[in-house]
């Protein structure tokens, strides 16, 4: 999977122009982020939509750490719906059964996360291509079992009910779309956040793995240390994704942690588009939007028109969804 | 010990480890099939013993056709799937990078799952047992006649693949691109051909797997994915590539999963098995019969 | 990275196609004529949980189409929108807000898992829509196990797990049983029957020697039983649902073990398992409720006639076979529409009838609500002792 895209400009100029891209994205993003729920409320069909963008948030947010640690380092990882399920249980047990405050489960639940990353990273990383995802998946697996078995704190695989909610200075976040500012700015914030580690050295140190692990290391990379600090970022996002999803949602099981999540994950930013934070959301919106709402219009026939859409957009749009405005603007120049 | 293990205990969960691995062996073996040729896993091959078990019931049970005939059938309906999922699936990827494929044929499981589900819908079939339903008794251990048929097929597919391997020229083309597609390729190996054999190979396989276990299981749409995901682990247990590494993970998981089932705990049978697998990993990061070397020249 | 793409034109594209689908999405105008009572439902009609959700959806469908084939309710045509929850609490938690907010529902039925019922039960308390739950946990209803308060706008029609338990140790007290082992699968459904199995032992004096599970798709359960084996229990409880059950009595007869008898959960409850059973089924007992085991029934049997009805009905429209939780949806759409007769669509008003029905015939038992009970049903009318005898369903005492 060489990736020798290389640009013919000067060093300097290269570098005016992403930022002034990057602006650009944030910009568009936020102004979209913000003007979305004034959109779905005039409109009675879109009105559920913003629930929906909720999870498409949260799931996003998992989403783009993950596609720092596939797409860019070029780490597979089929676990990170266990970083997610731990955020989320850790939220969840510590609010409901010991009464702690949500924004401390939160920030708890994430270094519990980089310190189980951490743990598990080490040796894992060491392994490559499918190797990495059986470890990987082999945790997950693991993982969902003991959410399964210990059921005198999670509750087992009935899952866990009644979770507190969220509130901002002392006012509880009720409404959708509070929620769903909430969610997205966080996604803005995690957004820009990998804007600029991708543009840091340590992003380029990330992409010099992708290309050969070897080689990064022969020009001074510290190929373990890279690999591991991306791994543990991803993990500690999608730790406070799940935090924010078990308070939004006030429920959780095991389910919804397991390894079909993780393969979900997996096809979000694929089919959104590997190389490209823009990919994660795009992905995150289409696979959480088909399998919340759109796919129901097939009824029996779901799954086989899951499959479709899946098998379409990898024969056709390999490089994912978020290359298909530059594929039909590059035929229209080259008529 | 626990004064309630006897030896004929050992021996009953040695034996039901043996049958379970045994189908976990065969879907390893039909990973590597296609993993030496493409580099990819193919996450369809769970779906393929589905349909092995569901195409036989509807051969054997729906059309009531005799086992003979119906044994056939069955295999080469599912080979021809196979050969569809390479033609209308892996062949027109524009850019067939392993994780394009992998996610191709993770699309490609959804669709069969999905048709399976309009064919047959969600309730299990069964199919009668090849001889008989009694148990034979040794040593105290209850040993029924199907898991006997499992094993022993296990048995036939491994020396048919090595004669196969051995024998012809195919299987020695095939083992060439396991060792490197490139250098195949210029020998003038037709690569696309020998994608397109794997596929139906290991869809065979996985029919076969299919129809052997559906008299003990039963079979159902959605049994695929826990399948592959058994199977895989067998095959990165084994070392990837690796056609003796498949047969001695998919046992070495049935196995532990049995005999941790039997003598520590049921509910954390699965944990017990991916811990031995994870400790494999970490020691010898290319599984138990992989080479690191062979690892190293992979892409992915 | 590759070359970058216009951002604005991506922006574009993508509010295009938003804009598209929400174009196709949009339902053509409605021209309502008298104005239709909406029900809402929930089930899991795919997924790991298909086997509730697939025969609730298709009761519902069928009682919809009966009563609206009558000429409705009181001259209103009946309309049920249906969501499937897959068995994710994600989709179920958005399908019960959908209900509420835009389709604007009367009344709930379902979800179809207890687990999910618990997730949504908020939802349903928070906007006060009166909920009927087709799923068994004692906990869906009961707000306070201590003072038994019950959640005012929830309602259950299944029998709670405890009492199918009751049933059992019952029936296991009076041919002198005291030590069993427990088999369960690692789902929700057996997770459940195997907590209450564990707490009512005691009340029962049985003590529970050996304790085994197994997941939902594993190929054999040769090992555990292996193991019940050697605690050398006078009964074994098996709880689970699906393909499963009967591979533990296949593996059950092939160790020789049908010298101790086999319990299976009300989950047991088709023609269709002893089947597939392929005689292994032989012997085993089961508490059922009476809608699937209708032609066992004594005639003079309260629930014979309903019951009769709706297993002809469903076989003439599907083919297959009624199950046990086909009959707790006919129970809880029926008594949604029992209601909707008496007072029409108003949330609070169905509520406040739901809570007072008394002596409503329903295919798993008679039921009488209460503000103290949103159940409705009692351990004695709701299950019968069955046990497998040349194939068939037969009472046992």
């Amino acid at each position: 999977m060489a990736n020798g895209h290389k640009k013919n400009h000067t060093k300097t100029s290269r570098r005016t122009a992403a930022r002034r891209a990057d602006t650009l994205q944030v910009v568009a993003f936020g102004i979209g982020v913000f003007v979305f729920p004034l959109v779905a409320r005039r409109i009675s069909v879109l009105e559920h939509y913003l629930d929906i963008m909720v999870f498409v948030g949260i799931y996003a947010l998992v989403a783009m750490g993950l596609c720092l640690l596939m797409g860019y380092a070029g780490q597979i990882s089929l676990g990170h719906a266990s970083f997610f399920g731990l955020g989320a249980y850790i939220s969840g047990v510590m609010t409901s059964k010991f009464g702690l405050n949500p924004w401390c489960c939160m920030v708890l639940g994430g270094m519990v996360c980089a310190v189980v990353a951490l743990v598990i990273g080490g040796p894992s990383l060491k392994l490559c291509g499918h190797y990495l995802a059986m470890a990987t998946l082999a945790f997950c697996i693991i993982v969902t079992v003991i959410f399964n078995e210990s059921i005198v704190w999670t509750g087992g695989p009935d899952g866990l009910a009644f979770i507190p909610g969220l509130s901002v200075f002392g006012k509880p976040l009720e409404s959708v779309a509070s929620y769903y500012y909430l969610v997205w700015c966080a996604v803005l914030l995690v957004f820009v956040l990998c804007l600029n580690v991708i543009r840091s050295p340590v992003g380029l140190a990330l992409r010099s793995i992708h290309d050969s692990e070897t080689a990064a290391g022969a020009v001074g990379v510290n190929v373990a240390k890279v690999k591991i600090t991306a791994f543990v970022f991803s993990a500690v996002i999608a730790s406070v994704a799940g935090s924010l999803y078990a308070h939004y949602l006030n429920f959780i099981n095991p389910a919804g942690f397991d390894l079909f999540v993780s393969i979900k994950l997996v096809i979000m930013i694929i089919l959104g588009g590997l190389y490209s934070l823009w990919g994660a959301i795009v992905g995150a919106g289409l696979i959480t939007f088909l399998g919340y709402e759109w796919l129901h219009l097939f009824e029996d026939a779901e799954v086989m028109v899951y499959g479709a859409i899946i098998l379409v957009i990898v024969i056709f749009l390999p490089d994912g969804l978020v290359s298909l405005p530059g594929r039909i603007i590059r035929r229209k120049r080259i008529p | 010990m626990d004064p309630t293990t006897s030896a004929s205990q050992l021996l009953q969960y040695a034996i039901t480890g043996l049958t379970v691995g045994s189908i976990y062996a065969m879907v390893a073996i039909g990973f590597n099939a296609i993993y030496n040729v493409t580099e990819a896993i193919n996450f369809a091959q769970g779906e393929f013993v589905m349909l092995g078990g569901l195409v036989m019931v509807f051969f054997h049970i729906t059309l009531k056709l005799p086992a003979v005939a119906s044994f056939p059938l069955t295999i080469l309906v599912v080979t021809i799937t196979g050969i569809l999922l390479d033609r209308l699936v892996i062949r027109p990827l524009s850019k067939p990078t392993v994780l394009n494929m992998v996610i191709a044929t993770i699309g490609a499981s959804f669709f069969i799952r999905g048709a399976a589900m309009m064919i047959w819908g969600k309730n299990p079939f069964d199919l009668p047992p090849f001889s008989g339903r009694d148990p034979i008794m040794f040593l105290g251990a209850a040993i029924q006649p199907q898991g006997l048929w499992v094993i022993g097929f296990l048995l036939v597919v491994v020396i048919a693949l090595t004669l196969f391997f051995d024998r012809t020229i195919m299987g020695k083309a095939l083992r060439a691109c396991a060792v490197n597609v490139s250098a195949a390729r210029l020998v003038g190996i037709n690569v696309k051909y020998m994608v397109l054999a794997s596929f139906a190979l290991s869809a065979a396989i996985g029919a076969l797997g299919g129809i052997v276990i559906t008299p003990i299981s039963l079979m159902e749409y959605d049994r695929g994915p826990m399948l592959a995901v058994k199977g895989f682990s067998a095959c990165v247990l084994g070392g990837m590539g690796s056609f003796p590494g498949a047969i001695v993970g998919g046992l070495m998981i049935g196995l532990i999963e049995s005999l941790v089932a039997g003598l520590i705990s049921s509910g954390y049978k699965d944990v017990f098995a991916l811990s031995v697998l994870l400790v494999v990993l970490f020691a010898k990061p290319s599984g138990l019969f992989g080479s690191i070397a062979v690892s190293k020249i992979k892409k992915f | 990275m590759k070359k970058r793409w216009g951002v604005e034109k991506a922006a574009a594209l993508l509010a295009v196609s938003v804009a598209w689908i929400a174009f196709v999405l949009t339902p053509a105008a409605e021209v309502c004529a008298a104005q239709p009572y909406k029900v809402g439902a929930v089930f899991s009609v795919s997924g790991r949980a298909s086997f509730l959700g697939d025969p609730e959806k298709k009761t519902v469908l069928m009682l919809q189409e009966q009563i609206n084939k009558q000429g409705g309710i009181n001259g209103h045509p009946l309309e049920v929108v249906i969501y499937d929850d897959e068995g994710d609490s994600t989709k179920c938690a958005l399908a019960v807000r959908k209900l509420i907010m835009q389709d604007k529902v009367c009344a709930i039925v379902g979800p179809s898992l207890s687990g999910l019922s618990l997730a949504v039960l908020p939802e349903a308390q928070k906007h006060k829509v009166p909920m009927v739950s087709c799923a068994a946990s004692y906990k869906i209803v009961t707000k306070n196990p201590e003072t038994g308060e019950q959640w005012k706008w929830i309602f259950k029609t299944p029998q709670s797990d405890s009492m199918a338990v009751e049933a059992i140790y019952t029936h296991m007290k009076k041919h002198g049983i005291s030590k069993i082992a427990i088999l369960s699968v690692t789902t929700g459904f057996g997770a459940s029957g195997r907590g209450e199995l564990l707490r009512l032992a005691p009340k029962y004096g049985i003590t529970v020697v050996a304790d085994e599970k197994y997941g939902p798709k594993d190929t054999d359960m040769t090992a555990q039983l292996t193991k019940i084996k050697g605690h050398a229990p006078q009964a074994i409880v098996n709880w689970s649902i699906g393909p499963t059950q009967v591979v533990v009595l296949r593996n059950w007869k092939a160790l020789g073990m049908n010298n101790i008898p086999m319990y299976q959960s009300h989950g047991f409850g088709s023609g269709e398992n002893i089947k597939l059973a392929a005689g292994a089924a032989e012997g085993v007992y089961c508490p059922l409720g009476a809608c699937v085991v209708a032609d066992a029934l004594p005639a003079d049997h309260p629930q014979k006639k309903v019951a009769t009805a709706y297993a002809a009905a469903y076989k003439a429209k599907y083919g297959t076979p009624i199950s046990t939780f086909g009959g707790h949806a006919w129970d809880a759409f029926s008594l949604v529409v029992k209601a909707l007769d008496a007072v029409g669509c108003d949330c609070t008003r169905i509520r406040d009838t739901l809570e007072n029905i008394k002596g409503f015939v329903g295919q798993h038992g008679v039921f009488n609500f209460s503000p103290k009970d949103h159940n409705g049903l009692t351990m004695k009318d709701a299950f019968q002792m069955m046990v497998v005898k040349n194939g068939c369903w037969k009472v046992t005492q």
